[in-house]
């Protein structure tokens, strides 16, 4: 299911002559696995592509619609900070941007109703416009200064948010109002936000299995011997953090007229990326469906935590300890965690069809140690 | 024969220690060059200047006619020069096969950015390139569940995956057993004889003196002999420089 998977799933069979009807039982049960695993999959897509049509209560929607966000969102992320290695700290910089090019451009240009949806496509590109200078200050250094130096960047976008006229300062811009009807408000903006995490999720496959991301992935395992193999560094990990900062510019106009409101500090908020990278690392950092599932379990479970516990710092004590456990007991995520549990029994069953017969892996000559 | 490659009158100062001081080296077109010297004498340096992982202070480095000094590492690959390094450097993340696509360019269409990594071409020299190493069978596996000797023959097949016209090699026999230091031997000569120009650091002596046409011996950052290894070998400056300098027992 994820690349991880199949990483780690055809390295085995690779390695796994068939042999006796014990591997033909191995093999049967495999394949009934596959069947399970798809009809699960397939419920799930049906259950996520008719969710608002069966829970029609707002305050239900409203999570729906907020989950949907996260779950592209955080695919977003991870297309730069899981493939690359470089974690950001500040996508809320192309989030908040893509809030306020709509909101300034929606109030300037005095759009009303649905027309406000034209201005869709300027999120995005307001933002992969602010990610190639951000990119090409914060790409010059790496780990944990990379990371200080999205957060600073960060500041300084949240700070202008509030202090320039053009923003509206702490109050904000209002966004025009939708003539929507109330029962089903939430729905057009459910599916927009399904539409754009599909979209997000096919392209982080095509990037996983092309060149670029092949390069990514590279400049996370090493970057200077990646430069060493002919690796364009700084070029690629721009792409990938523009690519990245689009998608979630786009978001950030979505929310706008979702919310109604832009203000800098919902806009531009300092959780939004400890959001990102906690789901993504639930998940599973830089597989294809590791972030989408963080998200799908985590939005719902904190807005539900933040629902139940009326006191707001009990809700986020208790994510940032949800933080805590997940780094200290699924440090690789939900899905590479569960792709290796399955290799691993696979290759055990194989190793009892096969016997005694022969080492597992037997070394080619003249290789050493 | 000429000059493929030539470090001219290079020097780097780390603070105050002078690491290579007015130091020259020339490796000629299909040559085995070796490069030996004491610990510290300025080896790997000089690879991280002619492969423009490091910047010299003075002096140029020449491909052929053309000067390449403090070009970065993509474009000296570019242009035909790879190198491994002396603390083996691979993608412990990808898999073998993965990592070999990293540097292969054979007939991939580099302005679309979701072409697919490793065309059927890429795939097929790399495979080949796996099987003259000896590790083919591990092609799927994940880079990182290789044994280091493994590791060393990917980190060399993966450079070879571009074809390229000069490979430097830092201390290909370091650290693996007398047989597969026998097939990294053999492999090399392979490829020298199908044109590659090999430039390579090493302590082992018997490894060098097989296997290099032409050796050089940096002592203290400063050629202090170069020519066939039948000659360096009873060279009294060499053994001076190894056994003078406290003989480190590399030798």
């Amino acid at each position: 299911m994820t690349g991880a998977g199949r990483a780690t799933g055809a390295g085995r069979a690779a390695h796994a002559p068939p042999a006796a009807p014990a591997g033909r039982r191995a093999a049967a049960s495999r394949a009934s696995g596959r069947i399970v695993l798809a009809a699960l999959l397939l419920a799930l897509a049906v259950m996520i592509a008719v969710f608002p049509l069966v829970f029609t209560n707002g305050a239900v929607t409203q999570i729906a619609v907020d989950t949907m966000i996260f779950v592209a969102a955080a695919c977003a992320w991870n297309i730069f900070s899981g493939y690359s290695g470089y974690l950001s700290l500040g996508h809320a910089i192309f989030f908040g941007s893509g809030v306020y090019a709509v909101a300034i451009a929606a109030r300037d240009f005095k759009l009303t109703g649905d027309a406000v949806f034209s201005l869709m496509p300027l999120a995005a590109a307001v933002a992969a416009v602010i990610a190639i200078p951000v990119g090409l200050v914060a790409l010059r250094v790496r780990r944990h200064t990379f990371v200080v130096i999205t957060i600073a960047i960060f500041f300084i976008f949240q700070l202008m948010a509030f202090n320039f006229s053009f923003t509206g300062g702490t109050s904000g811009i209002v966004a025009p109002i939708l003539n929507w009807t109330a029962a089903t408000y939430n729905d057009p903006f459910y599916y927009l936000a399904l539409g754009i995490a599909a979209g997000t999720i096919a392209l982080s496959w095509l990037i996983r299995r092309s060149r670029f991301g092949l390069q990514l992935r590279a400049i996370r395992d090493d970057e200077d011997r990646a430069r060493g193999l002919g690796v364009r560094a700084m070029p690629v990990k721009l792409t990938a953090f523009a690519l990245s900062g689009c998608i979630t510019g786009l978001l950030g106009g979505v929310w706008f007229y979702f919310i109604g409101i832009a203000q800098p500090q919902a806009a531009f908020d300092p959780l939004f990326d400890l959001s990102l990278a906690l789901m993504s690392f639930f998940g599973g950092l830089g597989t294809i469906f590791g972030p989408a599932l963080g998200a799908l379990i985590l939005e719902p479970a904190q807005q539900w935590l933040t629902i139940r516990f009326t006191n707001d710092y009990l809700s986020e004590i208790l994510l940032g300890a949800l933080f805590l456990a997940v780094i200290l007991f699924l440090p690789r995520g939900i899905l590479p965690t569960a792709a290796q549990r399955i290799a691993s029994r696979r290759a055990r069953s194989g190793d009892r069809a096969r016997g005694s017969q022969a080492p597992a892996v037997a070394r080619p000559k003249g290789t050493g140690p | 024969m000429t000059a493929q490659l030539r470090a001219e009158r290079i020097a780097r100062a780390f603070g105050g220690v002078q690491a290579l001081d007015d130091c020259t080296l020339t490796v000629e077109q299909g040559s085995i060059t070796g490069l030996i010297g004491p610990n510290g004498s300025g080896k790997t340096t000089l690879f991280n200047i002619i492969t423009g992982y490091e910047r010299p202070d003075s002096g140029e480095v020449y491909l052929a006619d053309r000067k390449i000094t403090n070009a970065s590492p993509q474009r000296v690959f570019a242009l035909g020069i790879g190198r491994t390094f002396q603390l083996t450097r691979i993608f412990p993340r990808l898999t073998v096969m993965e990592n070999m696509l990293v540097a292969a360019r054979r007939g991939g269409r580099p302005g679309r950015l979701l072409a697919r990594a490793g065309g059927a071409a890429d795939r097929r020299r790399a495979l080949e390139l796996l099987e003259f190493t000896g590790i083919a069978r591990h092609a799927a596996a994940l880079a990182d569940t290789l044994s280091y000797g493994q590791r060393k023959l990917l980190e060399l097949a993966s450079v070879l995956a571009a074809d390229p016209a000069i490979v430097l090699l830092d201390e290909p026999a370091g650290g693996v057993n007398p047989s597969l230091i026998q097939h990294i031997a053999a492999r090399i000569r392979d490829l020298n004889a199908q044109g590659t120009t090999f430039l390579i650091v090493e302590h082992n002596m018997e490894f060098v003196m097989g296997l290099c046409h032409q050796v050089t011996v940096l002592d203290y950052g400063t050629v202090v002999a170069s020519g066939p290894p039948g000659i360096i070998a009873a060279d009294p400056r060499v053994l001076d420089a190894y056994l003078g300098s406290g003989g480190d027992g590399d030798g």
